[in-house]
């Protein structure tokens, strides 16, 4: 069957489209088309996850392992807890492992960075599982926080060091 | 005083009626279901007309839109140290924003005013008369493969855009100015989604396609049948269909984002 010039060229366009669609959801949004990466839950409690948010990065060493995905508040403590889902080929973290908010560089986003605990069967530790809490957490570092802790500091090292010379002279 | 309120009222009972044809002219166009052996190489055509000639124009803007938002976006970011996010800023402005709005500004000047002098010609020198006398309807004939050459075409010419304008936004960033390739693609990978941004892009794309195509025919085959007529209707479709796709970017954005 002989196909007129426009035709093959329409069907060239669409094919374009769909190959730009691909690309477009493969390398940019970096859709990973692996089913296989079925995740199981932990817990965190935190005192402060500053400015954590759903679908943030979790890592151990850097390493992606998982992502935030969801944010609720202890009805009793009035505490924020994090739900992490990390990768089921992830599964020999020790569940005395630490996890703590971290910034990416200054202006960077937040994520949660976990590290490792010792493993030791007789000591009574155990694997993470789906529904465990992670007992041992880090609050995010704020900066204002810490700005105003350092002001404050630093003007009371002043006080003092005014009061010294006072005494000595 | 009474004048000025009967030519007021006579100008917005005069909108408000064509607004109603064409509401009209699009449920005849739309809810059709012709034979899809007689429609499609219509369509077929049309597509062509539309959407692969248009391609050219969208892949030399999206290049140049991508390598000056790279320009920009490089030695604005370089002052704050975080040309690392080079990729991102690319990405989201072009996926978001500049990608469908610019493809369909572009788009409504390429094809929409073509389509509008076409239909307002075929008019003017009776055609679509000559049609009708032949039992042919010339909306399902004329007017709706051209419609869904429309609907079809700028969400693709879209995509295209979008693609090309990141891949020039690499060219500066990367090849140019020095940045690292992985880097440049690691936090448009971070930042960009698939259901949070392109998605709505190509909702925005389809919408925008819709308001370019409706209103560009329907000048057209609402047009005075004399040359002023249809030269009229093409600069009507370019002004409204641009403020029309400006107007509904907004509010996209503003239920989407």
């Amino acid at each position: 069957m002989k196909y007129a010039k426009a035709e093959v060229l329409v069907g060239l366009f669409m094919l374009l489209g769909i190959i730009a669609a691909t690309v477009l959801a493969l390398k940019v949004a970096g859709l990973v088309l692996d089913t296989d990466t079925k995740n199981y839950r932990v817990y965190a409690k935190f005192e402060n996850i500053g400015s954590l948010r759903v679908r943030a990065p979790v890592r151990i060493g850097g390493v992606l392992i998982g992502r935030v995905t969801a944010i609720t508040l202890d009805k009793e403590t009035l505490s924020p807890v994090v739900e992490i889902g990390i990768e089921n080929r992830y599964s020999t973290i020790s569940s005395e492992s630490k996890a703590s908010i971290q910034t990416a560089g200054i202006i960077g986003e937040q994520y949660i960075s976990i590290t490792p605990g010792f493993y030791d069967e007789e000591m009574g530790t155990t694997y993470l599982k789906d529904g465990d809490y992670i007992k041992d957490t880090g609050s995010a570092l704020v900066l204002e926080e810490l700005i105003s802790k350092f002001v404050f500091n630093s003007e009371q090292d002043k006080k003092k060091e005014a009061e010294k010379e006072a005494e000595t002279n | 005083m009474i004048d000025f309120v009967g030519s007021f009222g006579r100008y917005f009972l005069k909108k408000l009626s064509s607004l109603g044809r064409s509401t009209l002219m699009f449920f005849h166009t739309v809810f059709v279901f012709p034979s899809v052996k007689k429609t499609f190489p219509l369509l077929v055509m049309q597509i062509y007309f539309v959407g692969v000639q248009s391609i050219i124009i969208i892949i030399v803007s999206g290049l140049f839109i991508g390598m000056v938002l790279g320009l920009q976006g490089f030695n604005i970011l370089k002052d704050f140290m975080a040309t690392g996010s080079l990729g991102s800023l690319v990405s989201l402005s072009i996926i978001r924003e500049l990608g469908p709005v610019v493809t369909a500004l572009l788009f409504a000047g390429r094809a929409g005013s073509a389509l509008t002098a076409e239909i307002g010609q075929l008019k003017a020198s009776e055609q679509l008369n000559a049609m009708e006398m032949m039992a042919v309807d010339p909306l399902h004939r004329i007017v709706a493969p051209r419609f869904w050459a429309g609907m079809i075409s700028l969400p693709i010419l879209s995509i295209l855009f979008c693609l090309v304008g990141i891949y020039g936004g690499k060219l500066v960033g990367v090849d140019w100015l020095g940045l690292d390739e992985g880097i440049y693609f690691s936090s448009m990978q971070s930042s960009v989604e698939l259901g949070a941004d392109l998605v709505p892009m190509l909702i925005k794309s389809v919408s925008f396609g819709f308001v370019c195509t409706w209103i560009a025919l329907f000048n057209g085959y609402d047009c005075k049948p004399t040359s002023e007529g249809i030269s009229r209707a093409t600069t009507a479709t370019v002004v409204q269909s641009s403020l029309g796709i400006l107007g509904m970017d907004f509010v996209l954005t503003a239920l989407m984002f």
